[in-house]
């Protein structure tokens, strides 16, 4: 009985940290700018199609997956200097229609170059599952706990402990002032581009031995990623990550004691009790100015 | 992806210069609707190039009845709704005498009425039943149905002495009509289905569902319902479970491409499948070997890339359509329609047909080739 638990759990926190990171890709640009990016999943879908790419071209694994977190991240920032700065002050709707674009520009564009078929990468430590108490767990889902940890960390260390992080959060509170005690907001936007794109990939890159990767994964993740940060609370890194494992856990405790045939209706349950009960999410802050 | 661009505008070229040029004879118009995007375009892709290159090949060779063939197809984008209305453009503006495609279950039901109500002979290259049964008097067949990939599925395991099995089926349309048809076949074969449970097509991680599975120490065997990428998952999470008892799945996964995905973990996985994938192993006696090898070898020579089971099925839908009108010696819509019901003992690469007026299929469960995952090759089953 235990055992069984700590399967779906183990499942849960697998999926659950994949959905975290891409809803930590959705903070960092809401922060920034206030918008929601929806082309955050083909960021994810961008780090795993370019890893097989490279990798399958022949260039050693680490040149590769560095490779396939620098592009997206240049995507990004292409992204965020020809489609997002153009129509700075622009209704945040009209923000989130161009992002809305620039992911079916981005999918159509590797639908076309690297073709449709569903591809996978080697596990980076093997296939041999571990067995802890009667469950089993793939070294990947370690990797891909780990990883996440680590972003965290850092994301933490980055926006409370240095000037840069600083300027993004100050910016991210209120634009005009953080202008006015001279922080290049547009840089803010730039960065927090670059960012989020390469952290989407790197994501993208980790859950690929898992999940495989096919030019149009990026629709599920992105959506699964956006529902998790809302649930956290929108703008909250903390938030997003527990967000993410909430939804993973629930959808995993959700398929394995009631049915599986409600299991992707869970997460957008939930989303609407949150809505509902709880708008600003499980961390968000108490102001009622940002809607 | 732009090869095919070339190759079609090619084929749009050489029609239009055909009446001109050589013989007066207006070309037979074959219309298609095939999902070439979408979540159905690992199907589509391959039939449209299928189509593409074979009426090329039958124009260079003299075309039919001394007539050029001509395509005209269109993407619906795997969605029911646009196959619906590209039909009716097909029938009210292209004016086309043969109809070809529905990749999908689905897209296939939706054009039926249209097709039904104009009177033009049609033939499905999708999967469930429900197109051929009950009978309509233009929708023809030819590709394997659920039913006889569930009835193969459950005859081998009986054979191999298992009578408690779990299934686990995805939530699409493919799955949920192997669904229906693996528990009424499971019934009549005699197989209890102890475990019953769905994934998502898009699911990342079925170890919940599994564990379900993996709690019953009754169950003998697993018969995985999916179609795509859903069913590796599926077979790679049932391995990192440590499930012992054997893996069955559909026909849906009968390519070169799942073998790839899956891995060590597809190690002797069995499935229902078009003999395609095996060509190689079948004995020479076999009546469909000449025509597999010479279509695998057409379209890897073509395209460069493996010959998919799915483009087999619209290579037979259109070289179906063109012996019927051979036979008829005509292309008048009724007398080719009569021919195609007619149809007894045609060797296409799914296996013999044999037409009547109350079987718009004409195969059996016997058309299926099990085969068996070994050192990540498929093989036939023993």
């Amino acid at each position: 009985m235990f055992s069984q638990f700590l399967q779906f759990l183990f499942s849960g926190l697998t999926v659950g940290a994949t959905y975290a990171l891409a809803a930590l890709g959705f903070t960092l640009i809401y922060n920034a700018s206030n918008v929601i990016n929806f082309a955050q999943g083909e960021f994810i879908m961008l780090g795993g199609m370019l890893a097989v790419f490279f990798t399958q071209a022949g260039l050693p694994l680490p040149v590769a997956l560095v490779l396939a977190i620098l592009v997206p991240a240049i995507v990004g920032v292409v992204l965020e200097k020809l489609a997002i700065e153009p129509v700075k002050g622009a209704e945040t709707v009209t923000l989130i229609i161009i992002t809305i674009g620039a992911s079916l520009v981005i999918r159509g564009l590797i639908q076309v170059w690297l073709g449709k078929g569903t591809h996978s990468l080697p596990a980076f430590s093997g296939d041999v599952p571990i067995a802890i108490l009667g469950a089993t767990l793939m070294p990947q889902s370690l990797w891909v706990l780990g990883v996440t940890a680590v972003v965290v960390v850092a994301l933490w260390y980055f926006f409370n402990r240095t000037l840069h992080g600083k300027a993004m959060l100050a910016t991210s509170f209120n634009r005009v002032a953080a202008e006015l005690v001279g922080i290049n907001t547009s840089w803010v936007l730039f960065m927090s581009f670059a960012m989020s794109a390469a952290l989407g990939a790197l994501g993208g890159i980790l859950v690929t031995p898992i999940t495989l990767t096919s030019y149009d994964v990026g629709i599920m993740l992105g959506l699964k990623g956006f529902v998790a940060a809302v649930v956290g609370g929108l703008g909250n890194g903390l938030g997003a990550v527990l967000g993410g494992l909430l939804v993973g856990i629930l959808e995993a405790m959700g398929a394995g004691y009631i049915s599986s045939a409600y299991k992707d209706a869970i997460p957008f349950v939930l989303i609407l009790f949150m809505l509902f009960f709880m708008p600003r999410g499980l961390f968000g802050g108490k102001s009622t100015d940002r809607v | 992806m732009k090869q095919a661009t070339i190759s079609t505008l090619m084929i749009a070229i050489i029609s239009m210069m055909t009446p001109i040029s050589s013989h007066a004879l207006e070309s037979i118009r074959v219309g298609a609707v095939l999902s070439t995007t979408g979540p159905a375009a690992f199907l589509g892709e391959p039939e449209l190039k299928t189509v593409e290159l074979y009426i090329k090949k039958i124009n260079a060779e003299g075309g039919v009845l001394g007539r050029n063939l001509e395509l005209i197809s269109y993407d619906d984008g795997s969605d029911a709704n646009k196959a619906n209305s590209f039909t009716k453009r097909l029938i009210e503006s292209d004016k086309v005498d043969f109809i070809v495609g529905g990749t999908t279950t689905g897209s296939s039901l939706s054009m039926m009425p249209l097709i039904e109500k104009a009177g033009i002979p049609f033939v499905s290259l999708a999967g469930a039943v429900a197109i051929v049964e009950p009978v309509h008097k233009w929708i023809f067949k030819i590709s394997h149905t659920d039913r006889m990939a569930a009835e193969k599925v459950f005859e081998d395991a009986k054979k191999r002495g298992f009578t408690k099995m779990a299934l686990i089926s995805e939530t699409s349309g493919f799955g949920q009509s192997g669904h229906k048809e693996a528990l009424a076949a499971a019934k009549k074969i005699g197989i209890e289905i102890l475990v019953d449970e769905t994934y998502g097509q898009k699911d990342t991680d079925v170890t919940p569902q599994l564990t379900r599975i993996k709690m019953n120490p009754a169950i003998q065997a697993v018969l995985v319902f999916g179609i795509g990428q859903g069913p590796t998952t599926v077979t790679k999470n049932y391995r990192q479970l440590g499930l012992k008892a054997p893996i069955y799945q559909s026909h849906g996964v009968a390519s070169s491409e799942f073998a790839r995905l899956v891995g060590a973990a597809g190690e002797g996985v069995r499935l229902p499948s078009p003999a395609l994938l095996v060509v190689g192993e079948l004995p020479n006696s076999d009546k469909r070997k000449p025509i597999l090898s010479a279509y695998k070898a057409a379209y890897e020579q073509q395209y460069k890339e493996d010959a998919s089971t799915f483009g087999g099925y619209a290579y037979d839908a259109l070289m179906f359509l063109v012996n019927g009108i051979k036979v008829a010696n005509s292309t008048d819509k009724e007398l080719v329609r009569t021919a195609i019901e007619k149809t007894n003992g045609y060797i296409s690469t799914a296996g013999i047909v044999h037409m009547s007026a109350t079987d718009h299929l004409g195969l059996d469960s016997s058309a299926f080739q099990m085969v068996e995952i070994k050192n990540g090759k498929f093989q036939i089953a023993k």
